[in-house]
């Protein structure tokens, strides 16, 4: 049996300048918000952007974004949802709605295949991936499928976040997998408003200094390596972060194996 | 329509399968999960299949009966038995198969930890060369 898949996913991403995945080691530390922020901020600024929630198990996208998705539109393939001009999105709430979708390994990689196969993304700067936290079948599969695909690491500055961010970060090392950088999320703002978040990038090898260091100096690393690369260090890091990585010259294309 | 991407996938991946030898056949498996509908994909092919230099090939579909698989008791069940699909959930599982993860239950038992064990999706089952070395390319 041949899965026509691969072939289908191909044509469908031909248009798709860079796949970015967003991704994390552990869950809770705004992966998915991340991944809707950056979007959100980058279609603004007139890229041309779609959204994937791969969180199969734990879509949550949609709730960002605040709308209920309902079936696509079908021409020659499903139309990603429009929820906010400029911004092309895809979901499995699109067909599930809220009911928990229970699924093993290879149900997940299914699902996965079926949903790059028959989703339209036409012409894209950028296809930002909301992944499931950890490392399982559907970073492997995305691995096989988009092998030019970057990573961007989300975690928290807490040295558990930390940790097994780490361990991410190590087999997307081992496995050729570019990543784009860690953002340390949640990080104390230093603007002087209280309880507000901000968000700090690390460039690409930010992350090989970050690991693998042991206990806090885990922590300590990504904003030491952080404060030698001014401009990205100020909440809305990530929105700056995202628009030089997707208009790098340096970024990779889409490409079969 | 989201038949016509399914035959694009095929027509593109039999392309490729070929490596630029002439197909005279070839056989597709339909899983009856899908509910794959097989005039909108046999248009769509006949629409597809000549620009991919493939207009000797003779499509045939055969369907493959779904069955599921229960994790917990062992249970095996087909389409007909599987509970909860109404006219939606039929509409969601043809767009995307592992909806019925979200809609089926075990009869036997409840559990949501079964397997499609057949009849899932489209498939290519055999690819018919003709008997000759591979023609220059165009």
């Amino acid at each position: 049996m041949i899965d026509p898949r691969d072939a289908g996913i191909a044509l469908q991403l031909a248009g798709v300048r860079l796949v970015l995945a967003v991704s994390s080691g552990k869950g809770g530390v705004g992966k998915s918000t991340c991944a809707v922020v950056g979007s959100l901020l980058l279609a603004r600024r007139g890229l041309a952007v779609g959204l994937l929630d791969l969180d199969f198990q734990g879509a949550s996208c949609h709730t960002l974004l605040g709308c209920r998705p309902g079936f696509p539109s079908e021409d020659r393939g499903l139309l990603p949802l429009e929820p906010v001009t400029g911004l092309r999105f895809a979901t499995i709430a699109s067909f599930v709605g809220e009911r928990p979708a229970a699924m093993r390994g290879s149900a997940l990689a299914d699902a996965l295949r079926e949903m790059l196969a028959v989703t339209r993304w036409g012409a894209l700067d950028v296809l930002v991936v909301d992944m499931p936290p950890g490392i399982h079948d559907t970073t492997l599969e995305l691995a096989r499928i988009a092998p030019k695909a970057r990573h961007l690491v989300i975690s928290t500055g807490s040295v558990v976040a930390l940790t097994v961010a780490s361990r991410l970060l190590r087999h997307l090392g081992e496995a050729g997998t570019a990543v784009a950088g860690l953002v340390e999320n949640m990080a104390p703002s230093g603007i002087g408003v209280p309880g507000a978040s901000a968000v700090r990038f690390c460039p690409r090898g930010g992350h090989r200094r970050a690991g693998p260091a042991r206990g806090n100096r885990l922590r300590a690393r990504p904003r030491a390596d952080h404060r030698r690369r001014r401009g990205l260090r100020r909440p809305g890091g990530l929105s700056g972060a995202l628009l030089t990585l997707a208009r790098s010259k340096s970024t990779h294309w889409f490409g079969t194996p | 329509m989201h038949e016509w991407a399914l035959a694009e996938a095929v027509v593109e991946s039999v392309r490729r399968e070929a490596g630029g030898r002439r197909v005279l056949g070839v056989r597709l498996s339909f899983g009856e999960l899908q509910q794959v509908d097989r005039g909108i994909f046999a248009a769509a092919v006949a629409d597809l299949a000549p620009e991919a230099g493939l207009d000797a090939a003779v499509f045939t579909v055969e369907v493959e009966a779904a069955r599921f698989a229960c994790r917990a008791c062992g249970r095996r069940w087909a389409l007909a038995e599987a509970a909860g699909l109404g006219e939606d959930e039929r509409e969601a599982v043809h767009f995307l198969p592992e909806a019925a993860h979200a809609f089926v239950r075990c009869p036997g038992c409840g559990s949501a930890d079964f397997d499609v064990a057949a009849g899932r999706g489209v498939s290519i089952a055999a690819i018919e060369l003709a008997d000759e070395a591979p023609g220059p390319s165009p």
